[in-house]
Parts: C-alpha cells; sequence; structure tokens
C-alpha cells in the first residue's frame, strides 16, 4: 500500500481535499489503533504535548471533542472559546494572533465563521493547524469521523450503498463526504428537494471519479436498498419563502415505519444536532447510529492529533 | 466590407493583442492597468474587425509596451485565444501564445464575500481547476467559479 512513507509529522489538516486515499484510510487504522491500547500507555501518548483550542465561533461539539481527544492522551489545553474575551476582540488580525499563539503551543485546533481562514493560520505558522471548520467551507475531522463510522458499522467502506438527504445545496457535510466516499467506489443516492439538490459541481467531480449515484426527490425510494442513510437537516432559512419550506419539510422526516423493509445491516447517520429530521422513535431501532458517530468524534481527533505531532507513525 | 482597409493603425514598437472576443477589446485595456496610467504610449483599439478565424474580433495595438506573465495571465482570463504580436520596427518580432497558468497569484478578487480573502488584506491565490472551459478554485475558501465569474483585481 506504500503507506510506510506516509509522515504527518507536523502538518495541518485542513480539507478532507488535501488527503489522498492512502492519507484517509491510515487515519482510520490509527485512530482504531487508539481506541484498542491499553489505558496506562493512551494516557501518556501526548503527556508535555500544549494544544490551543481557539474557537472564533462557539461549537460546543467540536470544541468538546477536541479537548476531550487532547486531554485523554494525556496533554493539556488552552484557549478560548468566545472570542469577544480575546485580543480578537481587540482588533488583533487572525495572522498576528496565530503567530502569536504558536508560541505556546504544540498544535492549534481552531474554528472560525470566515471561509479559507484555516488555511490562512496554517500558513501562519509552522505548528500544525488542525481545522475544526471555516464557516461553509471544510471541516475535515467531521469526514474523517463520518467515514470511520461507517467503516464501523459496515466493517468496509468500498463498495457500500449510501444515501444522503436534506439540505445537500449548502451542506458541507454531505459536501466533503461524498468527496471523500469517491476514493471508495460506493453507490451513493442523494435524496433532496429540488430547489435543495446536489450542486453540479460536486457530481461532476462524482462523474469524473466514475462513482455511480442518483438523485431521488423522496426517502422511500431509497431507504430499502441502502446500507448507509446520512440524514442531515433542512434549515428553514435557506428557503426563499416559508410555503415552500412548510411544503417540503415533512418529506423529509425519518420515521420508525419507514425502516419495515430496510437491510438489516442499515445504519442512519446523522452530524447532530437533529431537529426533526429523525424522529426518537427510530432512537430504539437497531438502525439507529448517531449517537455512536458523535462518540467516534473522540478516537478521530486522538488520532490526527497523535499523527500531526509525530507521536505515532 | 471584405475590401474595406484595416482601419488600425499600424504601430513601430509595442504589441498588439489578437483575436480578442468581440466586445472584451475595454476590458483587456482595463486589466492591462492602462485606462488609469497610459504614459507616453498610444493605444489603437478596433472593436467588431472581420475575422477569417473568429468570424468577428476585437483587436488592440499598445506602443511602447512590454507585456509581463502577470499581464498574460490577465489577458487568459478575459481572451482565452488571444494572439499576441510582439513588434519591432513595425515588424513583428516575435509571436506569444497564450496558455492558462496553473495557478493564479494575487491577479483575482475572490467572488465569494465570505472568502478570508475578501475580509483580510492579503494576497489572493487561483488554481486551475479545469483547462477548458476555465474554471479556477480558490486556494482559501475553495470555491470553484468559471471565466465569467472571476473577477480580476
Amino acid at each position: 500500500m506504500g503507506l510506510g512513507k506516509l509522515n504527518f509529522k507536523g502538518k495541518s489538516i485542513i480539507s478532507i481535499n488535501d488527503l489522498s486515499k492512502d492519507e484517509i484510510v491510515y487515519i482510520l487504522e490509527t485512530a482504531k489503533k487508539i481506541e484498542s491500547m491499553p489505558l496506562s500507555r493512551k494516557q501518556k501518548l501526548l503527556s508535555g504535548r500544549i494544544m490551543a483550542s481557539l474557537f472564533f465561533e462557539p461549537s460546543t461539539r467540536t470544541r468538546l471533542s477536541f479537548q476531550s481527544a487532547m486531554t485523554r492522551l494525556g496533554g493539556r489545553v488552552i484557549g478560548f472559546s468566545d472570542p469577544n474575551t480575546s485580543s480578537f476582540a481587540k482588533g488583533e488580525t487572525l495572522y498576528d494572533t496565530i503567530k502569536m499563539v504558536e508560541n505556546y503551543v504544540d498544535v492549534i485546533a481552531m474554528r472560525h465563521p470566515i471561509e479559507g481562514s484555516a488555511r490562512l493560520a496554517s500558513e501562519a505558522t509552522k505548528k500544525p493547524v488542525i481545522n475544526g471548520g471555516d464557516g461553509a467551507n471544510q471541516h475535515p475531522t467531521q469526514t474523517l469521523l463520518d467515514l470511520y463510522t461507517i467503516k464501523k458499522s459496515q466493517g468496509k467502506i468500498s463498495g457500500l450503498k449510501i444515501a444522503m438527504c436534506g439540505d445537500l445545496k449548502y451542506g458541507r457535510t454531505v459536501h466533503s463526504l461524498a468527496i471523500a466516499l469517491s476514493h471508495f467506489d460506493c453507490r451513493l443516492y442523494f435524496v433532496a428537494p429540488e430547489s435543495l439538490k446536489m450542486p453540479s459541481y460536486y457530481l461532476n467531480e462524482l462523474s469524473r471519479k466514475g462513482i455511480i449515484f442518483s438523485e431521488h426527490e423522496k426517502i422511500e425510494e431509497v431507504i430499502s436498498e441502502v446500507d448507509i442513510f446520512y440524514s442531515t437537516r433542512i434549515q428553514k432559512e435557506r428557503f426563499p419563502d416559508e410555503i415552500e419550506y412548510e411544503k417540503v419539510k415533512d418529506v423529509y422526516i425519518l420515521t420508525k415505519d419507514m425502516l419495515k423493509n430496510v437491510r438489516k445491516n442499515m445504519k442512519i447517520l446523522h452530524p447532530l444536532p437533529r431537529v426533526n429530521e429523525i424522529s426518537a422513535d427510530v432512537d430504539s431501532t437497531p438502525y439507529a447510529y448517531y449517537f455512536e458517530q458523535s462518540a467516534n468524534g473522540v478516537p478521530i481527533r486522538e488520532a490526527v492529533l497523535s499523527l500531526v505531532l509525530g507521536v505515532l507513525k | 466590407m471584405s475590401d474595406r482597409p484595416y482601419k488600425v493603425f499600424k504601430i513601430k514598437e509595442g504589441v498588439v493583442i489578437d483575436h480578442i472576443p468581440v466586445g472584451k477589446a475595454l476590458k483587456v485595456v482595463n486589466v492591462l492597468g492602462l485606462g488609469r496610467k497610459i504614459g507616453n504610449s498610444i493605444i489603437t483599439l478596433g472593436m467588431n474587425l472581420e475575422s477569417k478565424k473568429m468570424g468577428r474580433k476585437d483587436v488592440v495595438k499598445i506602443e511602447k509596451k512590454e507585456l509581463s506573465q502577470d499581464d498574460l495571465n490577465k489577458i487568459v482570463l478575459i481572451a482565452p485565444e488571444a494572439s499576441i504580436n510582439i513588434i519591432k520596427n513595425e515588424k513583428v518580432a516575435e509571436k506569444v501564445s497564450i496558455h492558462v497558468p496553473a495557478k493564479f497569484d494575487n491577479l483575482i478578487q475572490c467572488p465569494n464575500p465570505k472568502c478570508i480573502t475578501r475580509n483580510y488584506e492579503m494576497r489572493s491565490l487561483f488554481i486551475t481547476a479545469k483547462k477548458e472551459p476555465l474554471q479556477v478554485k480558490c486556494h482559501y475558501c475553495e470555491k470553484v467559479f468559471g471565466r465569467d465569474e472571476a473577477d480580476l483585481l
């Protein structure tokens, strides 16, 4: 596989588009390795290392998951979760903030509302930067944990039938996941209302890579065929008028009734938070897998931190 | 019409940008910064001229001007099929072919208002995603744009 040549030490993780298939597979394997590592070894893995947690925009889930990953491996965390209390509020540029912070830490995890901010940050420092979301652009550790969840639940990624449902036009998560899955020869199904369909740019990319996909307007058209059903939120504010929203909102709610003829191994994923797109009665079925999915954020971030800090090779 | 003589002045030293799509000559002049600072160059524009190759075309002739690589990269964005002739002593001394570069460094303004390059004072960088039809990808926000969407700085 040539995996021996991979070297993550000092490397920033900014976009899923920067990662080759081998690199993605290697990160997933490292996460698995860390999960089965004896606690005594795991707790010392990153001892003496410090992570800056720079959250220029609130995100409880991502921030806590990064902090948990660093702390569980014996590392320490400094940073801020409210840009209003940082020097940023005094008008300091992002570039200057990163230049200052790099002297204090070994690795930087950041979230920022402006698209491309993480790339700029990685150009300001030699320390590795991990993008925890830059506006509507990228959130690579989310994509990696989605892939890890798919692999864990099905034992493989290649050859699976995977549906994505909801807001496919603006959804950062589904764009990145579709592109990442294009490395794995999956059959993709896109379920969305006409006004929120997957942008043609991504469809062209998939075609170019020889990926077979189809577009649908109803969950029922695909649910019994797929191995993975990836649900996402449809945001009211994305619709030009409320009537349009009212027309489609109930069509994209997954209920227990719809699961009668699904494959036994089928799993439902969702990046969370959900609003009403998966009804609560689905939670108790063997198909619900979104809480396991969010738990996978920790081992994936542990893997990424260990690799970019050069502790695991 | 075809026996009508060419109405664009010959130049002695300078550059001729030929085969510009009709209506784009002024844009070429502007992106080369000649709309603002002309110096002592004489610029002549021919618009909607007959062309065997294109049917109709625009031509721009600029006296006492040399084009930099950045200039050529800007022209590619507007007139991908332009041919460029360097004139010395009233004769074509060199033909420069233009081609789409691998990247556009600080030449394009990102059309995405949420892009970091639009919110900080910094350089822009675009990577060529596809040559024909041209698509460029912002190195920062990773959005992809076609020729008509990408504004020059």
